[in-house]
């Protein structure tokens, strides 16, 4: 397959993610969306590593191309730990004000 | 090392540590002991000052090194004394001088409490030792260590009295000139290291190095001397810190501003005779220069009423006399009035502090007046000095003064027409002072006339022997034309100024004045010193007290030819108002300025950026979103970063 066509959903995913993030204030869908980019960097981070591992001189290297995918688990071992990080935020959150806005949270500054 | 004038350090170090005694332990130490203690240093000094003459005399001349002040690649400068002739005259003058002010100080600073007592004597002693110190140098930075010091000490004598303004506005004038010619003695000793690498005497003055020196380097060198000597000897254009000086205690006036600092410049120019010689346009600055001081000085003495000022005025003008002298290349001549103007000028002073004292702290003459009877020794001391110092023979001004003289004759007859026409006005004010305080009748209160009485022996003593030189001083300078080979004074400095006298006259003919042409001059200043002395006690022994203010030229002389108000218009306003811009404009907007601009950009920017935190999680997130497109951006077009 074309490595364009990888690019392209990935850069729709990221896109959706940044626009979801910047327009929505509900926290949960925040935090999808920031899941979102995640998992588009992780799917650009795969489709480059498997192009790069079909060239001969990749072949030829002990690496075998494969740092990229090694990476990306190690971003979904972070992304888990956020998450649960950021769901007990939101929980708690959620507790004290009965409302996941947040814009609510810009009363911290006080 | 074997030679036995190697002590010789023993005789600075004597008042240095009278000064430490008696600046350490000021608080504990009673006024006899104080006294004791500052009089006796210099006492021991005095003795061996002595040894060190008679050593001298005999032939034994030493130059004692005892280490390196500064060694630095070739430039060597030691610690060094040196003991000649020129200079065993000077420490028995500063020390014989030094210590009868010393017992006189003794009793006239008595009513002092005893902690300011002390610190009187402490410095006192400090100041002997820096003037040793000037002296007895080997070189020249030893002279200007010990240059320094005497400024310093007269500093703080001047201002000794320091709770009355007008004195420590003195005392800070007459350090401000000092420094102003110290700078010129400064350069001078810099040009001397870049030309020849050496500032010891010996070395200088030594034929390979003089043909280093090309005319204009011995023509700037010696100016630059000179404009030292002109600080601190008191000479035009830097003279007027002295009259101011007698803010201090009258001994002190005594000592420094008369007998031995004020020399300073003298010795150091008889010292570098040799450069001077070689430079007649320095000489023939240094001649006018010297000329018109006496002259100007001996006018503004003539109106003057207190009794102090009438004698700095006349120190300044006899300095002149003895810059003339040099100028001329009398050397030996100005040496020598250096000596009697010791002994006549400390005389007067220390008579001027008594009549002072007696009057209960009273200067002014317009009310004084008949002291004669009443003050005996003082009166009779008083009037030996006065006709020394208005150069009746055989007083020992007269033989100093003539020789002066004499050697401006032979260099210009004007400059000695002038010279006698100073040394009549000399004789007028000097009379002119005497007549006022002693003769007539008493017109102060009835309180002081209750009050007058001699004073007691400690002052009288140093009176006495200060009489007996300034009458007898002078014979150790008999000129040839009274008795040949009189002139021992000649001989024994011949050694000293061996070298510029061969100089001098293998450079320009030289025609001894006949014995006639000398008679003549003598005798016609002589004749009208008497005219202007009697003038004066006549005028001024019947003097009344007159309440018109006098106009014209009297007023003119009593305000001292406006030299300080002219001083003031031309430097001191201008140099305060460049201070003023300076400060409020330089200084408070421009520096100040900055350092509060940059406060306030960085406060204000502050505020601004404050408003960017304002807390909404979506605004920082557009702002990431902007920022990375940004950097984005920068990538994309600007490939090479």
């Amino acid at each position: 397959m074309d490595i364009k066509a990888y690019i392209a959903l990935s850069l729709t995913l990221f896109t959706t993610g940044i626009i979801g993030v910047l327009v929505r204030r509900n926290a949960i869908i925040v935090f999808m969306c920031v899941e979102l980019m995640l998992n588009a960097v992780n799917l650009l981070l795969v489709a480059f590593s498997k192009m790069h591992a079909v060239s001969p001189a990749a072949k030829a290297s002990l690496t075998y191309a494969s740092d990229a995918q090694i990476f990306v688990f190690f971003i979904m071992i972070v992304a888990a730990a956020e998450v649960s990080v950021g769901l007990a935020i939101i929980v708690m959150m959620y507790r004290n004000t009965h409302s996941i806005d947040v814009n609510f949270l810009n009363r911290l500054k006080n | 090392m074997n030679n036995v004038l190697h002590i010789v350090w023993l005789i600075p170090i004597l008042p240095l540590i009278g000064f430490l005694i008696n600046g350490l332990f000021r608080n504990s130490l009673s006024k006899s002991v104080a006294g004791f203690v500052g009089s006796a240093v210099i006492l021991a000094s005095f003795a061996l000052s002595i040894f060190a003459f008679l050593q001298v005399k005999s032939g034994n001349t030493h130059l004692a090194h005892y280490f390196n002040l500064i060694n630095i690649d070739a430039l060597r400068i030691g610690f060094d004394f040196k003991i000649d002739q020129l200079s065993s005259l000077f420490l028995l003058i500063i020390t014989g001088v030094g210590f009868l002010i010393h017992v006189y100080s003794t009793s006239y600073m008595h009513e002092e409490p005893s902690k300011d007592f002390a610190k009187y004597f402490a410095y006192l002693n400090l100041f002997v030792f820096s003037m040793l110190l000037l002296v007895m140098g080997g070189n020249y930075i030893i002279m200007f260590i010990g240059w320094e010091g005497v400024g310093l000490c007269s500093y703080l004598l001047i201002g000794f009295w320091f709770k009355n303004n007008d004195y420590t506005n003195a005392a800070k004038k007459a350090f401000i000139m000092n420094r102003i010619g110290d700078l010129g003695f400064l350069l001078a000793v810099f040009w001397l290291i870049s030309k020849i690498g050496t500032v010891s005497y010996d070395e200088v003055f030594s034929a390979t190095s003089l043909a280093k020196l090309s005319t204009t380097d011995i023509t700037g060198i010696t100016l630059l001397f000179f404009v030292g000597a002109t600080g601190k000897s008191a000479q035009i254009p830097l003279y007027t810190w002295l009259p101011d000086a007698m803010a201090g205690p009258t001994p002190v006036s005594a000592l420094i501003h008369a007998a031995t600092m004020v020399t300073a410049g003298i010795y150091m120019i008889a010292r570098s005779s040799i450069l001077y010689s070689m430079a007649p346009v320095t000489q023939c600055v240094v001649a006018i220069v010297g000329l018109s001081t006496a002259i100007l000085a001996a006018t503004i003495a003539l109106k003057q009423n207190d009794i102090k000022k009438v004698l700095a005025y006349s120190t300044v003008s006899q300095l002149g006399y003895m810059f003339l002298g040099l100028g001329v290349g009398a050397y030996t001549g100005a040496v020598f009035h250096v000596m009697t103007h010791a002994f006549f000028k400390a005389l007067l002073f220390l008579g001027a502090g008594s009549v002072i004292h007696a009057m209960g702290g009273e200067q002014d003459m317009r009310n004084m007046g008949g002291l004669k009877k009443h003050m005996r020794i003082t009166h009779l001391t008083f009037l030996l000095g006065c006709i020394a110092i208005a150069g009746i023979p055989p007083f020992s001004g007269f033989f100093s003064k003539d020789e002066i003289l004499a050697a401006a004759f032979e260099a210009s007859p004007v400059f000695w027409v002038i010279g006698v026409a100073g040394a009549m006005m000399t004789a007028f004010y000097m009379f002119r002072l005497y007549g006022m305080t002693f003769l007539g009748k008493f017109r102060g209160t009835h309180e002081q006339e209750h009050h007058l009485h001699e004073s007691p022996a400690a002052i009288t003593f140093p009176l006495i022997v200060l009489a007996i030189l300034a009458v007898f001083g002078g014979f150790v300078g008999i000129p040839e034309v009274f008795v040949h080979g009189g002139h021992k004074l000649a001989e024994f400095l011949a050694p000293v100024f061996a070298q510029t006298n061969a100089y001098v006259s293998s450079h320009h003919a030289h025609e001894a004045l006949s014995h006639n042409t000398e008679y003549i001059l003598m005798g016609t200043s002589v004749l009208l010193a008497l005219v202007a002395l009697s003038y004066a006690i006549n005028k001024f022994s019947k003097y009344q007290k007159t309440e018109t203010a006098s106009t014209g030229l009297a007023k003119v002389l009593e305000n001292k030819w406006y030299v300080d108000e002219l001083y003031d218009a031309v430097i001191v306003k201008p140099l305060r108002s460049l201070s003023a811009f300076f400060n409020n404009v330089i200084e408070k907007k421009g520096i100040d300025g900055l350092v509060n601009g940059v406060g306030k950009a960085v406060n204000y920017g502050g505020r601004q950026l404050r408003w960017i935190q304002s807390g909404q999680v979506g605004a920082y997130v557009l702002l990431m979103v902007i920022g990375m497109l940004v950097l984005f951006i920068i990538q994309f077009f600007v490939k090479n970063i």
